[in-house]
């Protein structure tokens, strides 16, 4: 009885938490919803089931491209900015580096500087070098806005690593190479997926840089923008944008169970 | 003694301004267990790491088995490491933690799953194989960081105040068993603690540390009983001590002049000071006994009043006020009869007797 009631009780802090929850997916569930309506028009009342825009999106090459484009910056730069996010956590997690605070805020600048600033003044830049625009200017431009994001969450990552672990492995007869492949590189695992998911997902939806550093190769976020001016497109767009929900939960629950998988393992490593 | 497994030769290790080992020269024999004994922040893990490789000597050569040590990387050092912590590999379970170092032992995967076994034994921990790193209770822990370094058969194991982190029954039971394993293996240890009594029990020969420098290395026995300096016989035990000057060098004894204690005759030694010469004279609480009424012999007595007391079960502590003294003299007697009535009469008067040989000479200045 008592815990029914307490059940009941319309909770300020359970209200929120509804309310939180509907803002959130409310709208994100309308693209699945609409992606099989059999309709141009994005509006209610639905007309009937169909799968003709899931077709429509195999069918339009030009958005395939885009999301081959997308990905393939993305993968590139969730790489390459967790291998710098690597190096720069160990070295400030690791050494006793000189100056070690205005470093890490030196590396930390892009997180808070415009993306419109930093944008122009790449543009500026690459203009100047004679660079040609293309996916690698984007590449270039994202890496610079991810490594940050990944250096964050590898830091705190390494901070908890127990030193004597790698001292340990190396008293045992291991070289620095074998001891990080032997021990750091299982143990950091996990904080390096998640930075791979996180600066990948950043990369992926990144519009600003894109749009001004690429030239005719479109990522999807541009894809997208430049169809919303063609209604027709709009139900292969939604129907795309439901797929990649779908897949993204699925990748971010793995992610989860393994962070979850290093916590337990982050508890065992101290007595 | 034997020959020597580790020679240090005039290590020092400096950490910037801090000076955490200073010129150091000793030697630890082969087969010996040998322990660092000093207070908190003596230098005793800088001078194990030193010894592991994974700090550089500012000065000075370490010797393993005869070999300069300063270019061999901590991994080609022929000695292995018990972390304080222990450093349990927490992605490996029990076995693959004992297997980590074996990689290149050439063994086939049949003889080191024997070897393993064979060592899991030797730990007490049979079929602990897979347990995984959460699933081990500290002592657990303790003893698969021992599994892990011994299967490396190192020619001197380094332990770190390995029982630091276990409660007092669990660190007397594995004072037992290092020390039966350490004889059984014939294994050189070279052992870190601050618990003077740990040393006391394991260790063959002790270095006593101080502020970075080796104040003394002896047996057990030797630094208890006959201490070369005042701070190795105040760290080691209790220790009451006495002012006193050389008054005379007869043939077999040494007469010192006190003002507590009057004069007194001390045994001659190698040690005993030359005449004229500033000394503590030093007694152990218990080689103090005290009478509670006025004994016939006046020799090596002085007669003072009871103080407070402690009782400790198997003995009990009390201070005697002296005279002359502002300090208390302190004295522990073993409780022979369950009656302390003599204990609790504060302010009644005592007179404390010591044999010739109780009393140790030690340098003043
Ligand atoms: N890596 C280091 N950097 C600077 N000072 C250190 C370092 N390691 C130890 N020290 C200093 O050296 C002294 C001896 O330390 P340590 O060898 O750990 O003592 P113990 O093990 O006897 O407690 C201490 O004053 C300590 O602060
Ligand atoms: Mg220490």
């Amino acid at each position: 009885m008592k815990t029914g009631r307490t059940w009941w009780r319309p909770d300020g802090f359970l209200v929120y938490a509804v309310a939180y929850l509907v803002f959130i997916y409310l709208p994100v569930l309308f693209l699945p919803l609409f992606s099989f309506n059999n309709s141009k028009y994005i509006a209610f009342p639905l007309k009937g089931f169909t799968l003709k825009w899931y077709q429509q999106m195999l069918n339009s090459p030009s958005m395939l491209e885009a999301l081959m484009n997308s990905i393939k910056v993305g993968l590139i730069v969730a790489l390459l900015s967790t291998i710098l996010g690597l190096m720069a956590a160990k070295a400030v997690t690791r050494y006793r580096l000189p100056g070690r605070g205005p470093v890490i805020s030196f590396i930390m600048v892009p997180l808070v500087i415009p993306e419109i600033i930093l944008a122009i003044s790449l543009l500026i830049l690459i203009s100047q070098a004679d660079i040609p625009l293309s996916l690698w200017t984007v590449g270039f431009s994202h890496l610079l806005l991810c490594t940050p994001f990944a250096m964050l969450v590898l830091v705190s990552r390494m901070e908890g690593f127990d030193r004597s672990l790698e001292e340990a492995a190396l008293d045992l007869g291991e070289n620095s190479w074998m001891t990080f492949w032997r021990v750091t590189f299982p143990i950091v695992l996990p904080g390096i997926v998640a930075s791979m998911l996180l600066t990948f997902t950043i990369s992926f939806d990144e519009f600003v840089l894109a749009f001004f550093l690429t030239s005719t190769d479109a990522t999807l976020p541009i894809y997208i923008w430049s169809s919303l001016r063609f209604p027709t497109k709009i139900p292969a767009v939604l129907a795309l944008g439901a797929s990649i929900f779908v897949i993204s939960f699925f990748v971010v629950s793995f992610a989860e169970w393994l962070r979850r998988r290093g916590v337990k393992m982050e508890a065992t490593s101290r007595i | 003694m034997g020959e020597a497994i580790i020679l240090f030769s005039d290590i020092s290790k400096h950490f910037g301004q801090v000076i955490a080992v200073a010129n150091t020269n000793f030697e630890i024999y082969r087969g010996e267990f040998f322990s660092l004994l000093g207070p908190s922040g003596c230098g005793k893990t800088t001078l194990l790491r030193m010894v592991a490789g994974f700090e550089a000597p500012t000065t000075g050569e370490i010797f393993i088995d005869g070999q300069p040590m300063s270019a061999t990387p901590p991994n080609h050092r022929p000695v292995n490491i018990v972390f304080q912590n222990y450093a349990i590999f927490p992605h490996l379970d029990v076995r693959g933690n004992i297997a980590f170092g074996m990689r290149k032992s050439g063994l086939s995967r049949a003889e080191l799953d024997q070897r393993i076994d064979e060592v899991l034994e030797l730990i007490k921990l049979p079929g602990y194989g897979s347990r995984g790193a959460d699933e081990l209770s500290g002592g657990q822990r303790q003893r698969v960081a021992l599994a892990r370094a011994l299967i490396k058969q190192p020619k001197v194991l380094l332990l770190d105040e390995p029982l630091g982190a276990l409660d007092k029954k669990l660190r007397e039971q594995m004072q037992i068993e290092l020390r039966q394993l350490q004889q059984q293996l014939g294994i050189t240890f070279l052992f870190v603690t601050h618990d003077q009594e740990e040393a006391l029990t394991l260790s063959d020969r002790i270095a006593v540390m101080s502020d970075g420098h080796v104040m003394e290395i002896a047996s057990p026995a030797e630094l208890y009983e006959s201490p070369g300096s005042r701070f190795v016989a105040d760290f080691i035990g209790s220790m009451n001590f006495f002012e006193g000057e050389v008054s005379c060098r007869e043939t077999s004894t040494v007469r010192v002049t006190t003002r507590v204690l009057g004069e007194i005759e001390v045994p001659l030694t190698t040690a005993s000071p030359t005449t004229g010469e500033r000394v503590w004279v030093a007694i152990r609480p218990e080689k103090l006994q005290p009478v509670f009424s006025e004994p016939q012999s006046r020799t090596n007595t002085v007669v003072g009043q009871m103080g407070p007391s402690a009782y400790l079960g198997d003995r009990s502590h009390f201070y005697v006020h002296l005279t002359q003294r502002e300090e208390p003299v302190l004295v522990a007697l073993q409780n022979l009869e369950r009656s302390l009535d003599h204990l609790r009469r504060p302010n009644q008067p005592v007179w404390l007797q010591w044999a010739d040989d109780a009393v140790v000479l030690l340098p003043r200045d």
